[in-house]
């Protein structure tokens, strides 16, 4: 199998679709992975990415479509076979083996000699820093621990390819931030092509080399974090990554919108077209007493996050912007908030 | 046709094979030999050995009988089954495993076994007998063995733990927390259990009373031992017709009838069950 | 201290008075076993081992005793040789014909044990197995099956799958997952169905009784002795097959957790 012999292979996804019964699970997904890079697949339960993933590690087989890897072919091919390492939602530990017994397992079903496979698994749990925890089983480790032995499982057999499903779900916060450090670092140490799947867009953020935005079976957009926060391609990623202001209006100059309120704005990038457009705003790009694009109304609600103020204003009947920012202001206050030209991102088209 | 279908027609066709062999046993051992036996019941295509059954006075009381007794032990069973396993659910874990210890050894304990015990306990000179004497309760031995008493309490006996165990899996799946929500609401406690707990366990209840009505229906050691020939159940009916009298015919009919009853009981309860339950 | 409700302590009392009347047998069993009467009589008079003695030194008992091993041992094997499998066919896919198959499967203890025994017995008595031993372990094997499938099938479904998707991603075939993975972590389940299977067979007396012919498995000769005089020896085996099955029930939670029951 010659799959087996490449290192820091690249994955390609072409028109991948898969249906149960009447519900479309994948539409036609295509993408690629270069070898190396970190690519996240981030949308809702339901968008399509466990299947995604599922059909890359061979445990569902795709109605249409083909996956490679390296160049090799592995749509047909069964999952002992790929070379594949994945850590799942749940880690899958083996409960009633050691922790050293299952980092053995992938290397005894390759038929590795007994001394390689002991010298290896050491040389596996200090990649993830579990010296001297080999006889615990897995049900006497914290989730954290659970988490390195899954790691240090699916990368001793020098995959091609790493697949991460939500590994870092059952975690508390502190430590599911030092655990996406840690395998971020991993990951580029072993130089390994990954994809790791998450609805956390945070997580995605800090993560990801580049993100691939999913809904409905489809891939909506996917680029680097800041192209995907900072231009998303339509209002769903908009709205799922980070929170925004999408305000409605009909492109009236080459620099001006007139929102469906009423009020008109000042916009970079409209390029000179026509029709119906929506401007997103981040939050952290309204200010209070801006001096262009200006708004005025009342806080309907002000909550205070510690690093920053979320406050929610109402500005006409059923508009509300969100404002972030380090004043603090009470709520039922008058006040007005606007945005710079350049701050305003042009989605097109009706949505 | 695309590998996922493949992959399916694979796992499809591993199942089949794997469970072929048990199917194949089933079907030439115990479908194959039933059908027979009921094909005896008709030979000849005539229909006497039901006519014959459902006639005589004294068939007809044996099949009464059969019902009779497997009512009295289900609803017996019920009476004294429910508020153990109630208690034990409710309790702490300690109790709960010593409950099921207590529930468990009587009824992995052979029913030869148990049955010899009541034979020497319900005696005229029996320790149940003696002891009552001795307390001065009663003044001459009750009879409770060779006649319905000593069946009874035989049955009830050996089917309690069916009744115990899924009305006891029932109680402990009820979150506790429902019971104290209904009592914050204002239900003393016997209307909270009322209200809340035992519509919740109306399901255990229900699959013990299944275990327990059709398992009673085809008994025979017990009525066999403790009933001294005066109770006769269709179980000890049919073993009757085929070791003394080899009379195929009339043991297939009323074979037939055991099963049919038992068949109408099980789809009965469950089907009473499903109603209420929905 | 918790307030314990009198209503509560009423039904507590209740509870044990049932757990009494349950463990009465047993207790009853034990006295009349080292009894030194030489018939039926309790409280027994003084103590000695004498119907232990006769059982263990009898053939008329010791025969049937064998029979009863070599059977209940023989319908363990056959019914989890049969049974595993069928519980991985019944779990694994689903396929035209499933749900019949294990209502197929279950039909056996639905189905009254007389009525089964007598339709064998007509079968057996044409192809002249009345008497072979391995005739009634085949018997015994269908009324151990639904047993071990029902046990089976719970834990299958309690197992979680990944655990085999993980193992076939590691590089496992289907056959080495399932040996490795797979059956390890059912074992408390195939340890309650071993248990059920064996008892099923060794306290079975109504196929016994039709398919042993004139060898008679140790249910059988119980149940004739039984029938014929109340012989304190009874006794003595009764106390001795409490005592076997509390150890098989230790080796079963020993082995697997808890002592495990039909439709846990």
């Amino acid at each position: 199998m010659a799959a087996q012999e490449v290192r820091d292979a690249d994955l390609r996804v072409d028109g991948v679709a898969k249906r149960y019964g009447a519900v479309v699970a994948l539409g036609g997904v295509s993408l690629s992975v270069a070898a190396g890079e970190f690519l996240t697949i981030l949308g809702p339960s339901g968008s399509g990415k466990t299947t995604l993933l599922k059909v890359v590690a061979g445990f569902e087989f795709p109605d249409a479509g083909r996956v490679t890897v390296g160049g090799a072919d592995i749509t047909d091919v069964s999952p002992a076979k790929r070379n594949i390492g994945m850590v799942f939602q749940n880690y899958a530990l083996f409960p009633h083996m050691s922790v050293a017994r299952n980092i053995a397992f992938p290397l005894q079903m390759r038929g590795v000699p007994k001394s390689e496979i002991d010298r290896r698994v050491i040389q596996a749990m200090a990649l993830v820093e579990l010296q001297g925890y080999g006889e615990r089983l897995p049900s006497q480790l914290s989730g954290g621990q659970q988490q390195r032995v899954a790691l240090a499982r699916a990368v001793v057999f020098d995959p091609t390819l790493l697949l991460l499903d939500e590994p870092f779900g059952a975690l508390d916060r502190k430590l599911r931030e030092s655990m996406q450090l840690e395998v971020r670092r991993l990951q580029r140490r072993l130089g390994l092509t990954t994809v790791f799947i998450t609805h956390d867009q945070e997580e995605a953020l800090v993560l990801s080399d580049r993100i691939a935005v999913m809904d409905g079976g489809a891939i909506r957009q996917i680029g680097a974090p800041d192209e995907i926060y900072d231009r998303p391609a339509d209002d769903f990623v908009a709205q799922f990554i980070g929170e925004s202001n999408l305000l409605v209006g009909e492109i009236a100059a080459p620099d001006r919108v007139v929102l469906d309120g009423g009020t008109s704005v000042t916009v970079r990038g409209l390029d000179g077209g026509h029709g119906r457009v929506r401007l997103l705003v981040r939050p952290e790009k309204m200010a209070i007493d801006s001096a262009t694009n200006r708004f005025t109304g009342t806080i309907v609600e002000a909550v205070y996050l510690g690093e920053a103020h979320k406050l929610r204003v109402k500005v006409a009947e059923g508009v509300e912007l969100l404002v972030r920012g380090h004043r603090a202001v009470p709520t039922g206050a008058r006040v007005t908030v606007g945005f710079a030209p350049e701050d305003a991102h042009v989605i097109r088209g009706a949505g | 046709m695309t590998p996922a279908d493949r992959v399916r027609r694979r796992a499809v066709g591993s199942a089949i094979v794997l469970s072929v062999p048990a199917v194949l046993l089933l079907l030439a051992l115990f479908a194959v030999p039933l059908l027979r036996l009921l094909a005896l019941s008709v030979e000849g295509g005539s229909l006497v050995a039901y006519q014959r059954a459902l006639t005589n006075e004294l068939y007809l009381r044996v099949i009464f009988e059969t019902f009779k007794i497997a009512a009295v032990v289900t609803l017996l069973t019920l009476a004294l089954g429910y508020p153990v396993a109630y208690v034990m659910a409710t309790s702490g874990r300690v109790w709960q495993l010593v409950g099921i210890a207590f529930v468990l050894l009587p009824f992995w304990t052979s029913i030869l076994v148990r049955t010899y015990a009541w034979m020497v306990m319900l005696g005229r000179n029996g320790v149940v007998n003696r002891t009552l004497i001795g307390w001065g309760v009663i003044d001459s031995p009750l009879p409770l063995l060779n006649n319905l008493a000593g069946v009874l309490i035989g049955m009830v006996h050996v089917l309690l733990p069916y009744m115990i165990l899924p009305v006891f899996n029932a109680v402990k799946k009820v979150d506790p927390n429902l019971v104290l929500a209904a009592e914050g609401l204002g239900a003393p406690r016997w209307r909270a259990f009322l209200r809340v707990t035992l519509p919740l366990t109306m399901n255990g209840v229900a699959a013990g009373v299944t275990l327990v009505f059709t398992l009673s229906l085809g008994f025979f050691i017990t009525p066999a031992l403790l009933g001294g020939g005066r109770v006769v159940m269709i179980a000890n009916l049919i073993e009757e017709q085929v070791r003394e009298l080899l009379n195929w015919a009339f043991a297939g009919a009323l074979s037939a009838i055991l099963l049919a009853l038992t068949l109408a009981a099980f789809w009965g309860i469950s089907r009473i069950a499903r109603t209420r339950s929905a | 201290m918790r307030r314990v409700r009198p209503g509560r302590l009423l039904l507590a009392g209740f509870a044990v008075l049932v757990c009494v009347f349950l463990q009465l047998p047993l207790l009853i069993v034990f006295p009349i076993s080292f009894s030194s009467a030489q018939y039926l009589q309790f409280p027994p008079p003084g103590w000695s081992l004498q119907w232990y003695e006769r059982y263990l030194n009898s053939p008329n008992w010791l025969t049937p005793t064998w029979l009863s091993l070599k059977v209940a041992m023989a319908t363990t094997a056959l019914s989890l040789l049969l049974g595993v499998p069928l519980a991985f066919g019944l779990t694994r896919a689903r396929f035209w014909g499933r749900d019949a198959i294990e209502k197929l499967s279950m039909a056996p203890i639905i189905v009254p044990t007389i009525v089964l025994s007598i339709a064998l017995y007509g079968l057996f008595a044409n192809l002249k197995l009345i008497g072979a031993w391995y005739g009634i372990a085949i018997a015994h094997t269908l009324l151990a099956l639904p047993f071990v499938v029902v046990v089976v099938v719970a834990g299958l479904r309690d197992f979680d799958v990944n655990q085999e998707l993980a193992a076939l991603g590691l590089g496992a075939s289907r056959w080495r997952a399932v040996w490795h993975v797979t059956l390890p972590q059912i074992r408390p389940s195939l340890v309650s169905a071993a248990f059920l299977a064996f008892i099923s067979s060794f306290d079975e007396l109504v196929v016994a009784m039709f398919l042993g012919g004139a060898n008679m498995t140790l249910p059988k000769k119980m149940f004739d002795n039984i029938r014929m005089e109340i012989d304190p020896t009874i006794a003595a085996i009764s106390a001795l097959q409490i005592v076997l099955v509390s150890a098989l029930l230790a080796l079963a939670a020993r082995f697997g957790r808890g002592g495990g029951m039909p439709g846990r």
